[in-house]
């Protein structure tokens, strides 16, 4: 029984957010939409936390604009663009793909990339050095040389 | 190849070592927020004046109407930096000459005009900011944050928080002879 209530007090936690019951609109489709940017909209002020779970008054009052934008009719798109005029990509947890942010989004792949090509070159080194190479003819004499000598003290010690 | 490679460790650890340098940096902020705002113009913006303080209210237009160099000043009553900041800014305007123009954001018209009353009003205009809509116009993430506004009605220096110590002063000085010899040189 207490296990369910745990789960049942975690599932309530993950859903808990800062908005609040004026902030909501009344179509249920709007509301869905406005909540999907304002998760991805950092807030200003505790920065590392989005505007929908942020309880700053700048937060609040962006998710109000959010949802005015939309009554009146904005896209998606438009609504981020809206904010991102005043408040620069910094606003965005997930930055824009263009020329000043290509290292941060190519940088992954092509660290990826290079420890591949230096392992790929490492592993076929190792293949190629270990073949076993055989002894020489001279030392294989010199071994057989050194064997016999060794046989022959070993008889001496013994007699 | 073979002492390009070898070159290769010593290649990571300086660019590795340049970012820790980069961070350590102790005037580097990394709450920092970068102003989308610096280098274009005003936002459009139009505040009535506050009740019962007898300086006019402020819009976009009345920055570029200045001719020159302008600070807007984001303020409330109910801030105790911009308390600290007032009297620095009063001195600032008298000594350096510039029009300081005010945003009181989200304030009681009746605390703003007690707290004119009170600190006295350098301020040349006053819009209302009610809602705080201008305040996200011009980007702002609390009070007090001011913006020097140029000769066109450009943004060109945001600073966050109270203008109060030297080098909050020394960087509004700067920010402001450079904007006034970009005026005086177009």
């Amino acid at each position: 029984m207490r296990q369910v209530l745990a789960v049942c007090l975690i599932a309530l936690a993950s859903v808990a957010a800062a908005v609040e019951p004026d902030e909501i609109l009344d179509d249920p489709a709007l509301e869905a939409r406005a909540r999907d940017i304002s998760r991805d909209i950092r807030c200003v002020v505790c920065q590392n936390e989005p505007i929908d779970s942020s309880n700053a008054g700048v937060a609040r009052d962006l998710r109000i604009l959010i949802r005015e934008r939309l009554v009146a009719g904005d896209s998606d798109a438009e609504v981020v663009q809206y904010l991102v005029d005043r408040y620069g990509d910094y606003v965005l947890f997930k930055p824009p793909f263009k020329p000043t942010t290509y290292a941060l989004w190519l940088a992954p792949f092509a660290l990826l990339g290079l420890g591949g090509m230096a392992a790929a070159s490492a592993l076929r080194r190792r293949k190629a050095g270990t073949a076993p190479e055989g002894l020489s003819p001279e030392d294989e004499a010199k071994v057989g040389e050194l064997m016999a000598r060794f046989d022959a003290e070993m008889d001496k010690k013994d007699t | 190849m073979q002492r390009v490679l070898v070159m290769l460790p010593v290649a990571v650890v300086i660019v590795i070592g340049g970012f820790f340098l980069w961070g350590l940096n102790p005037d580097r902020d990394p709450n920092a927020i970068p102003s989308a705002l610096v280098s274009h113009p005003a936002p459009a913006f139009e505040l009535d004046a506050v009740d019962g303080v007898d300086v006019p209210g402020l819009k976009t237009a009345d920055l570029a109407a200045a001719g020159e160099p302008v600070l807007v000043n984001v303020f409330a009553s109910w801030c105790v930096p911009c308390r600290a900041e007032h009297k620095v800014l009063t001195r600032l305007a008298a000594s350096e000459g510039f029009p300081l123009f005010g945003i009181n954001y989200k304030d009681k018209p009746e605390a703003a005009r007690d707290w004119l009353n009170e600190l006295g009003n350098p301020y040349q205009r006053i819009g209302s900011d009610l809602s705080g809509r201008a305040g996200i116009e011009w980007g702002i993430s609390g009070v007090p944050e001011s913006f020097l506004v140029n000769a066109e009605g450009t943004v060109v220096w945001r600073y966050v928080g109270p203008i109060a110590s030297a080098q909050a002063q020394d960087e509004l000085r700067d920010a402001l002879a450079a904007a006034r010899a970009a005026g005086a040189g177009s």
